[in-house]
């Protein structure tokens, strides 16, 4: 048994064997960077599948213009520190629409300014391959998802009518418009990734760790006050509690834990002993059980 | 090591962590039909393992209580039966991916259902396990799905069973009946080729032997399903095999380096081996290996490396690398085991995208050996091959590629087939082996080519191929074209699809395989009397795109003009010329186009043809319009001189 390659081992070389392949295959490919500890493992995977060269596409952040501010810091480093192109896109009708999370509540944020601008920007600049860091583990509606999975020229997914997918053959054909959205994480779990990111020192954004935010508890949730657009209702108030975060995304839809878990063995410790999911500081996985498997229909990552 | 104790310190949380980091994956499948309770065994692995949230158990309590089959208590299927329409139906309806970890080993799990569309989603899901549960319910016994599966998962090339009697709670944890099931397994036949089968009776609902020793059953002595899965031996016969390196990806980031980027499917290379590229036979030696940020020594099978090699020999993506001497079949035809998947059929004669590791090729089906019954493990003839159906089959390909039988090498010996039109993946295949009839028929070189006996007819040859409804047009306008290139001097050959089913064609029916034929046939004519130097006016129903665009890929850039002839069936009815329409609609004729057989119109042909209220003529000097802005026919009406070739 010892012949064998580790877990680890392996899945380092399943991804990367995928990224290469959409690399091969595909004319236009583009890899979503959403900054978080998922999208830090994959790129880290793919510099690693084109070393000595830097891979052969570019990162793409769909910025819904409330992201944390340490997260924005963290990405315009992180590009400038490996050497790589990024096209950041913002959704500009729902920018101009002024759409928020406080206002429009999160469904219909998540929507506008990220579903429908990630739509846009496929399209405009033609991507026909799109790198994301969603694993299977995370969700019910996406451990039935391929690794090349196929998206209509409109963007949406079928969930009845995938592509078989067998050995580690992947199915790269698509006509004009048509794409492929590839998950080359698909295999890993939560553990799994920090236990890479402990193994390989990859640098994570901050606000993974704990320290002293100011935060407000609002519909059963932490919430951190990143900067003053947010409105503190009546009745609540602002406390300085040491948080950190499990998943990130738009600040006022992610939601802090307490805890003093202030670096990266804390956190493996916490997530050893943790009897709750990541996804749940999500808030737009609460609305039901089906609503992820309605989103990913819609074109949602 | 318990965690909840919150007083571990960060070095002994480091120490676990770096233990965890040496554990191996083991990815098997759970098999079995609707109601053998595979879902609930998945959901008790997972809940046993403590992999459910508490916030992922208060949703499964919500969801229990309205979706669930078990009255009042927690539904454990309801954890991995994901999507909607199937939570409905109370079925899973695809392959799920599902993950558990024990100290021991990380666990990926492939979750297919039980029902129509199995043969399809186990295979996926077998394709990468390196074991299979077969759950049968301990009530019902062996069923007709359990030797299925069983062969399935033989074909698939998975060495390890663990055949799980189910429900053991429901007939009194009876070791009699555990035995006899166990006994009618061992009796199926099928010269299945699986290294360990082990039985164990479980009861996925209430847990026993699943992670915990059961009490109610002191009879059995064996280890529990966790125990077994976490300790079985699984080897890893793929770095024992002969080195095998599908190159993926050429690496070129300066003219200082230029490495070979791929996954060893086999063996073992280290720095200073010897290797050979399969197909062209050249020869180098690894110079240097990259994984990852850094140069090691050797890489074995799995890994993701790049290989720098001394000489500049020519290596491009799906080339294959192996040892000088241990080097694997180099082949255009092969026979393989094939799963169907599509809605359409397979048929012989027409051509499809074969993928095998980093190659794509284009692939005709040539033969179906025989057909093989899942059920019975009998074999029978067939001409095509429905959804769900395995045959051995033999292809032609389209280019020479390295091959190894997948017994040997399941990664160099498993491919997808693609259709051309849909781009969908439509079918599965296993080698058997290279075929060496095509290997022993060269090419025989000929001093006297094309280009020389186009030049001596003076003209440009190229293929006309008139398609559209039978009574569309397509042989008045040929005709016409026909007489026009002929005064102009031209020399021409018309194949036209009644006159073609007189003679050569004469064996061939109407059903879509004959169809595929019928075309097959007459595109190889158009080939060779364009080799010949004619302008060949074709002109057929041909009512496939797919067989359209095997015409068209056998002939060269420029040589293939598609004339969509379009007139509507209402038109065609109201023509009729040879009575056909008025036939087929009273019932007298079977298979015809456009009434029970589909018609599938060119997207982009190089030229479209309106007759409705047109004369013939005009149809014809819109032909020739084209033929004279293509450039196949002089615009002056004039015979070329040989400049124009």
């Amino acid at each position: 048994m010892s012949d064998r390659l580790s877990n680890l081992r392996r899945l380092e070389a399943e991804s990367i064997h995928i990224i290469r392949e959409v690399a091969a295959e595909f004319r236009n490919p583009v890899m979503l960077y959403s900054i978080g500890k998922d999208s830090s493992v994959m790129l880290h995977l793919a510099m690693k599948a084109f070393y000595p060269s830097k891979p052969p596409f570019p990162l793409m952040h769909v910025d819904t213009g409330w992201k944390f501010r340490e997260m924005i810091s963290f990405r315009d480093e992180t590009v400038k520190r490996l050497g790589l192109d990024l096209i950041i896109h913002t959704n500009p009708e729902g920018l101009a629409q002024g759409i928020n999370p406080f206002d429009h509540g999160s469904s219909v944020h998540t929507h506008i300014m990220k579903t429908e601008a990630l739509k846009q920007a496929l399209t405009k600049y033609g991507f026909d391959a799109a790198f994301g860091g969603a694993r299977r583990d995370e969700e019910k509606s996406r451990a039935k998802e391929r690794v090349f999975s196929f998206r209509t020229a409109s963007h949406t997914w079928d969930p009845k009518n995938q592509r078989p997918e067998l050995w580690n053959l992947y199915n790269a054909r698509v006509a004009k418009g048509e794409s492929i959205r590839a998950f080359p994480l698909s295999n890993w779990t939560e553990l799994d990734i920090w236990q890479y990111i402990l193994a390989e020192n990859i640098p994570m954004v901050p606000l993974y760790y704990a320290a002293p935010r100011p935060v407000v508890e609002r519909d059963g949730m932490l919430i951190m006050v990143d900067d003053d657009r947010m409105k503190i209702r009546p009745g609540e108030t602002v406390e300085e509690k040491t948080v950190r975060f499990r998943t990130l995304g738009c600040y006022p839809l992610t939601g802090a834990i307490e805890s003093d878990a202030a670096t990266l063995p804390a956190i493996l410790r916490e997530m050893l002993i943790a009897r709750t999911s990541e996804r749940s500081g999500r808030l737009i996985d609460h609305d039901d059980a089906a609503s992820m498997e309605k989103k990913k229909r819609e074109g949602y990552f | 090591m318990d965690f909840t104790d919150h007083l571990a310190s960060e070095e002994v949380v480091l120490d676990y962590i770096r233990a965890q980091q040496n554990k191996d994956q083991l990815r098997f499948l759970t098999c079995g039909s609707v109601d053998d309770g595979k879902s609930t065994l998945i959901g008790r692995l997972l809940y046993d393992t403590k992999l459910i949230f508490e916030d992922q158990l208060a949703a499964l309590e919500r969801d229990s209580r309205r979706h669930g089959t078990v009255g009042e208590d927690i539904d454990l299927a309801l954890l991995v039966d994901g999507l909607e329409a199937e939570r409905e139906q109370g079925i899973t309806i695809d392959v799920a991916y599902r993950f558990f970890a024990t100290d021991k080993r990380k666990f990926i799990v492939a979750d297919t259902p039980g029902h129509e569309q199995y043969t399809r989603n186990m295979a996926t899901g077998a394709s990468t396990a390196d074991l299979a549960v077969l759950l049968v319910d301990a009530r019902h016994g062996l069923m007709t799905q359990t030797r299925r599966h069983a062969f399935i998962a033989s074909l698939l090339g998975i060495r390890h069973i663990v055949l799980a009697v189910n429900k053991i709670d429901l007939v009194d944890f009876s070791q009699e009946r555990f035995d006899e099931i166990e006994r009618d397994f061992a009796a199926l036949g099928g010269n299945f080729r699986f290294e360990t089968v082990v039985s164990i009776p479980i009861s996925a609902r209430f847990g026993d032997n699943v992670t915990s020793r059961s009490g109610r059953m002191p009879w059995y002595q064996g280890p529990t399903l966790l125990e077994h899965l976490e300790t079985v031996d699984v080897g890893e016969k793929e770095t024992a095999a002969e080195f095998r390196f599908p190159v993926q990806w050429v690496n070129r980031p300066n003219l200082d380096f230029r490495g070979y980027s791929g996954t060893l499917a086999s063996g073992l290379v280290t720095v200073g081996s010897n290797v050979t590229v399969a197909a062209s036979g050249k020869s180098s030696t690894v110079t240097r290996i990259v994984n990852g940020f850094s140069d090691v020594d050797s890489a074995r099978a799995g890994e993701a490396v790049t290989l720098v090699l001394r000489d500049e020999i020519d290596i491009s993506r799906g080339d294959v690398l192996s040892r000088s001497d241990e080097r694997p079949a180099v082949a255009d035809s092969l026979s393989a085991h094939v799963i169907w998947m599509a809605d359409a059929a397979l048929l012989p004669g027409r051509s499809y995208l074969l993928k095998i590791g980093t190659r794509t090729v284009t692939a005709t089906l040539t033969a179906l050996a025989h057909k093989i019954n899942v059920n019975t493990f009998e074999e029978a003839p067939a001409e095509t091959l429905a959804l769900n159906e395995i045959a051995l089959a033999e292809f032609s390909l389209s280019a020479p590629i390295a091959i190894d039988a997948y017994a040997a090498n399941r990664t160099t010996g498993s491919f997808i087939l693609i259709d051309r039109m849909s781009n969908a993946t439509v079918g599965a295949g296993m080698v058997v082996k290279a075929e060496r009839r095509a290997s022993n028929i060269h090419w025989q070189a000929l001093d006297v080519d094309k280009e020389a006996r186009a030049e001596s007819l003076r003209q440009k040859p190229a293929v006309l191929w008139f398609t559209g409804l039978s009574g569309s047009g397509k042989s008045t306008i040929a005709s016409i074209v026909e007489k026009k290139l002929h005064l102009e001097g031209r020399h021409t050959y018309v194949l036209d699809g009644d006159n073609i089913r007189h003679g050569l064609n004469k064996d061939l029916g109407f059903s879509d395989a004959d169809r595929v034929e019928n075309i097959r046939r007459v595109a190889e004519v158009s080939r060779l009397f364009v080799d010949a130097g004619l302008i060949v006016l074709v002109s057929f129903i041909s009512p496939f795109r797919a067989e359209r665009q095997m015409a068209r890929d056998l002939l060269g850039e420029g040589e293939f003009v598609e004339i969509f002839v379009d007139t509507p069936i209402d038109e065609c009815r109201k023509r009729d010329p040879k009575g056909l329409y008025a036939k087929a609609d009273a019932g007298e004729i079977a298979n015809f186009t456009g009434i029970d057989s589909p018609y599938e119109a060119p997207e982009t042909p190089e030229l479209r043809v309106a007759t409705v209220g047109r004369d013939p003529e005009a149809a014809a000097e819109d032909v020739l319009n084209h033929l004279r802005r293509a450039g196949i026919i002089a615009a002056n009406g004039y015979v070329f001189g040989g400049e124009g070739i």
